[in-house]
């Protein structure tokens, strides 16, 4: 036990070489299509990865990405693993005491729901939704049944295998996975959430700052529009 | 990878197949089959030594020593995997922060807790936010083998410590009646002889360390389950140049035959060395190999 720690401190040290030079650990989820995915050659893309890289050029910022899984996305910020989430992450109160948000980057969008045929009514029935989303919380808070998955891919897949009635996530996302294998959108929508924005630790107060100049310059210029049209991710500012 | 790969909606079967399977994604699929068996290589020796270490202290005749060897068993075998692995990680990779933070700024006036905050200065990060990526992924690996070799260590103790009182006493004694020292007895006798006794419980312990490696992704270390997720969920024309549906079928199908290839040959292993140990013991295996023999 001893030699293990030893070695891990020596490992540690060998890696304090380098100075102190401010790069910025971005952390998203990679499996929410358009928002962040992972492409063919195995790399973060998608809107936000687009987006973050554009904020990090005009906040003068290095950056590099960070895989984390949605459920203990949170906890890792908070405990330094990478400094910003931005992984399509709603802006609400809830999480606004845990952590703080920049100025949200899309406009709040209703959520909608997917199923498998267009008369079904998600109030009463099994919805799905990813655990720890503002989905999740308000079939929840609704009183319906919810069923809660790890990941947005499996929330769909519960609603095809019969598991659930409907999948209750963010039109943008729903829109890539509708169409195929009988999957429709239905024409009920929820008006929760306030928009998507970055996350960052309470005490990263700077940071936030550079972000939120750099996401006000984008919204200024046109350029964070454009961008949301690209990926339809979004409604415009 | 393959020349004929730059536009692959114009390929069919075969050549289509071996575009898809060469992507970039798919390479990192199968480096990471590489990381689990890595993981379980280092791993099983160093878990190995942590029950080793345990079990001794838990029959050692201090008493601090011992209440600590059996209170390593005790406690982390109650702690839920998943409440460690999401916890303790954290846990410990802030305290290695905290220490390298005290030694490189005394001078840091700030509070290192800051509400829910953890902040240490920019040079005791772990690894610093400067270093490769190749850096944070070896550092979360180490921390997984640390943690995993605790957990499993804690097992394997408990196992080690049963099978060393499963040594008969008569051979202690007459071990001691020799005049060996208490240390002779120990390394000449009893561990020599416990290994056929604790060989059931630790291959027990060997096929559970195998199915737990997908814990890794906890941990932010990519493995094959969470690649065979990642490839295997459906995928539309507009992100991918090799749209499909929902293959996570195919994906695990593969899995489940690795695991059981991995599992196969364990049990193979385990059979040649239990006959291997039992060779020459006191036990009715033994006592078997010393009939058939003459």
């Amino acid at each position: 036990m001893k030699k293990l720690i030893v070695s891990t401190a020596a490992l540690a040290l060998t890696a304090g070489f380098a100075l102190a030079d401010d790069t910025v650990r971005l952390g998203t989820e990679g499996a929410y299509a358009p928002w962040n995915f992972v492409n063919d050659a195995g790399e973060i893309d998608g809107f936000e990865r687009e987006l973050g890289d554009e904020l990090c050029k005009r906040a003068e910022l290095t950056c590099t990405w960070v895989k984390n899984e949605w459920d203990s996305i949170i906890p890792n910020l908070v405990s330094g693993n990478y400094d910003a989430i931005i992984a399509g992450m709603s802006i609400t109160a809830e999480r606004d005491e845990v952590i703080d948000f920049t100025q949200a980057y899309t406009p709040p969008d209703p959520s909608a729901y997917a199923a498998m045929s267009a008369d079904v009514d998600p109030a009463g029935g099994v919805v799905a939704a990813q655990a720890t989303t503002i989905q999740a919380a308000f079939v929840a808070e609704q009183g319906w049944t919810l069923v809660e998955f790890a990941t947005p891919e499996e929330t769909v897949a519960a609603v095809k295998n019969g598991e659930a009635d409907a999948v209750l996530a963010d039109k943008s996302f729903l829109d890539t996975m509708v169409g195929a294998d009988g999957l429709v959108m239905l024409e009920r929508m929820e008006q929760i959430g306030g928009g998507v924005g970055m996350g960052i630790r309470e005490s990263d107060g700077d940071l936030r700052a550079k972000f939120d100049a750099a996401i006000q310059s984008m919204k200024d210029d046109g350029t964070l529009n454009t961008m949301i049209a690209k990926w339809e991710v979004a409604s415009q500012w | 990878m393959f020349s004929y790969c730059t536009d692959p909606s114009t390929l069919e079967g075969l050549s289509w197949l071996s575009c898809y399977l060469t992507t970039g994604k798919h390479m990192a699929f199968y480096q990471s089959f590489g990381i689990v068996l890595v993981l379980l290589a280092i791993t099983a020796p160093v878990a190995l030594m942590f029950g080793f270490a345990g079990a001794t202290a838990a029959r050692s005749r201090i008493w601090p020593v011992s209440l600590l060897g059996k209170s390593y068993t005790a406690i982390v075998r109650g702690v839920p995997d998943i409440a460690f692995f999401m916890f303790f990680v954290i846990a410990l990779d802030q305290g290695f922060e905290y220490m390298r933070h005290k030694v490189k700024c005394p001078d840091w006036s700030e509070p290192v807790r800051q509400g829910n905050d953890f902040v240490v200065c920019a040079q005791a990060k772990l690894p610093l936010s400067t270093s490769p990526q190749w850096m944070h992924e070896t550092y979360g690996f180490a921390l997984a083998v640390l943690t995993f070799a605790i957990v499993f260590g804690a097992f394997a103790a408990n196992v080690l410590f049963g099978a060393m009182k499963a040594v008969p006493h008569a051979q202690l004694e007459t071990a001691e009646a020799y005049g060996m020292s208490s240390r002779q007895t120990f390394w000449r006798i009893l561990v020599p002889q416990m290994w056929v006794y604790a060989l059931p419980g630790l291959s027990n312990l060997w096929m559970i360390l195998i199915k737990a490696t997908p814990l890794l992704f906890l941990l932010g270390v990519e493995d094959i389950v969470y690649w065979a997720r990642e490839l295997g969920a459906t995928k539309s024309a507009k992100f991918t140049e090799y749209p499909h549906g929902n293959w996570n079928a195919y994906y695990f199908g593969g899995l489940l035959v690795f695991y059981l290839m991995l599992t196969s040959i364990s049990e193979r292993v385990y059979k040649r060395l239990s006959l291997r140990l039992s060779h020459g013991q006191a036990t009715a295996a033994g006592e078997a190999q010393r009939k058939a023999a003459t």
